[in-house]
């Protein structure tokens, strides 16, 4: 019986997300015994440093069929492995490259699967997870009823712990592959910025910044906090930013250490994005905006007046 | 061509959410239920491709009978045909599990789903279905296109963008961005009340999870406001009392 963890890499790196999966992998180790297994997939730069955030053991898949990103192939090669290790537990981030796994390695193992799960689960009778649900409005909890269970990790849920030693690792071929259908012809990856999904801290605009050609404050603000931009429904709807920066119950949900909001009034549907943040800053020229009721700390003021003052405050306190 | 499109019955997003029975069960009392967004993009993307082929579109929910009336907003929209599923859609994999047995032998060149319900977040059913049917999965698609036996899709990944082709048959779940949501016109809403709508009786299905309770999120503690003219002080507020920067 073990714990198994996809450890998925960025550029040959480990992410942020995935040294939380390996941290949630040992803390549910220490609860249900067994050890803990990380299992790389497509090449790391060092994958021994996961022995430190709580890997036992850590291997390493390598053959062509990894070079690129494939669902089947990818989940094909990891079931693989977890049947071949006894894994009851299996840990995936809830990434986008994760949950296009979770589904697919349930069903090879025939077991339960949570995604969207926000904290340790409860082994005190049975196995249970708190899940988010409702885009961020309520949370659910879930009895995991399968002796097998696929569980992936919300980026930011579960803080990264330290053991301080590496882990041994051994290298396999998998055997019996399926040729993917599918073929990646490009990837354009936004270099540079921090994934909204997995940025601890955010800063969001909407329609009070009036116009996409005020946002280079937005940005210099989020570049001054190493925090990433996000947007309103409203703002993405008109094209002044991308879909994919919209946060929101019909975009993104997230769930930062500090979510900063300029000129975003606060409808139920945005807040329902953004309401698992851990700290809330609103910033709006209206005191009756109902986003302050839902906000740790507040601004009154036009966010023209605001933003130079906080972008220079911000750019301060960074070079000290 | 022969296209499927699951969708299912969700909240209407300004729903304010709330449970009963001891927060064991959502309260739909006075909630609208509405065709799920993401569901909405995925018929109007599959309908953009099969109506120029002259194909067809079959939508597909498992559910009760109380959501017919979404049903017939999805064939208003131009489906060709609804399929009712005549289940309790419990979760994700009991859902997939119903889709698949229905799905097995019809031969559909391609199935979209939402990336995503906006009730239980699950995200999961394409990949899902993928896998019990053994085909390829894409998730979180913004753009779709097929010709001769062969998809081009375009799909989030985490900071990014990946163009990838796929032969067919394939699952794909459709994000924001994919298109506009198709509205249905008069001529639609009329023709939706005559077209087919089959129920069908559900198979077996897993009960691989249950939903114990369910609860809401802890209200803040009031919001500390700050001067306009001194966002030092947030920042210091920031860093050393929220520890946050």
């Amino acid at each position: 019986m073990s714990v198994i963890v996809f450890a998925e890499t960025r550029d040959q790196q480990y992410k942020k997300s995935t040294l939380e999966a390996v941290s949630y992998g040992k803390e549910v180790a220490q609860k249900t015994g067994g050890k803990v297994i990380a299992v790389s997939m497509g090449g790391a730069s060092d994958p021994a440093i996961l022995g430190n955030y709580g890997a036992d053991e850590i291997i390493t898949l390598h053959g062509a069929e990894f070079a690129t990103f494939s669902p089947e192939v990818y989940a094909a090669g990891f079931a693989a492995v977890c049947k071949a290790h006894g894994g009851k537990t299996i840990v995936i981030s809830n990434t986008y490259s994760g949950k296009s796994l979770a589904g697919r390695v349930a069903v090879l193992l025939n077991a339960a699967l949570a995604t969207n799960v926000v904290d340790y689960p409860d082994t005190a009778a049975g196995f249970r997870v708190k899940r988010g649900v409702f885009s961020g409005k309520a949370f659910a909890f879930m009895d995991m009823n399968s002796e097998t269970k696929v569980i992936a990790i919300t980026p930011n849920s579960v803080e990264i712990k330290t053991y301080g030693s590496n882990a041994a690792v051994s290298a396999q071929q998998p055997a019996d592959l399926p040729s993917s259908a599918t073929r990646i012809e490009n990837t354009q990856t936004v270099s540079g910025k921090v994934p909204l999904t997995e940025a601890e801290v955010v800063v969001s605009a909407g329609r009070g910044m009036k116009g996409p050609e005020n946002w280079h404050m937005v940005e210099e603000l989020a570049t001054a906090l190493g925090a990433a931009t996000a947007c309103s429904k409203p703002v993405s709807d008109m094209h002044w930013r991308p879909h994919s920066e919209h946060v929101g119950q019909t975009g993104i949900t997230i769930k930062p250490n500090l979510y900063i909001a300029i000129g975003i009034s606060g409808a139920i549907q945005h807040l329902a994005g953004v309401s698992s943040s851990k700290v809330i800053v609103v910033i709006n020229k209206d005191p009756e905006a109902p986003f302050f009721k839902a906000a740790d700390y507040g601004i009154v003021g036009d966010a023209f007046d605001v933003l130079p003052k906080l972008i220079q405050a911000a750019k301060a306190t960074a070079a000290s | 061509m022969k296209v499927l499109v699951c969708m299912s019955v969700v909240p209407d997003t300004t729903t304010k959410i709330t449970f009963t029975n001891n927060d064991t069960t959502f309260n739909a009392q006075g909630v609208q239920f509405i065709m799920n967004p993401y569901d909405e993009l995925a018929l109007t993307k599959a309908l953009d491709i099969a109506e120029p082929a002259g194909g067809t579109v079959t939508i597909l929910h498992v559910g009760l009978a109380d959501a017919e009336p979404a049903i017939r907003k999805a064939l208003s929209m131009g489906a060709t045909d609804a399929v009712r599923i005549n289940a309790n859609p419990t979760d994700s994999q009991f859902v997939a599990e119903q889709i698949a047995a229905f799905v097995k032998d019809k031969g559909y060149d391609f199935i979209l789903t939402g990336r995503e319900s906006i009730d239980y977040n699950g995200g999961a059913v394409c990949g899902l279905l993928g896998a019990m049917l053994n085909i390829p999965s894409i998730n979180v698609i913004t753009q779709l296109t097929v010709s001769g036996g062969t998809a081009t899709v375009e799909r989030d990944i985490d900071g990014g963008r990946e163009t990838v082709s796929c032969s067919l048959p394939f699952v794909a779940s459709a994000q924001k961005d994919l298109c506009e949501p198709r509205i249905p016109n008069m001529r639609g809403i009329m023709a939706a009340r005559t077209k087919p709508l089959q129920v069908v009786e559900p198979v077996s299905g897993s009960t691989h999870v249950s939903y114990a309770k369910f609860a809401l999120p802890q209200p803040k503690q009031g919001v500390r406001m700050i001067s306009a003219d001194n966002p030092e002080e947030l920042l210091h507020l920031l860093r050393n009392e929220a520890k946050v920067i």
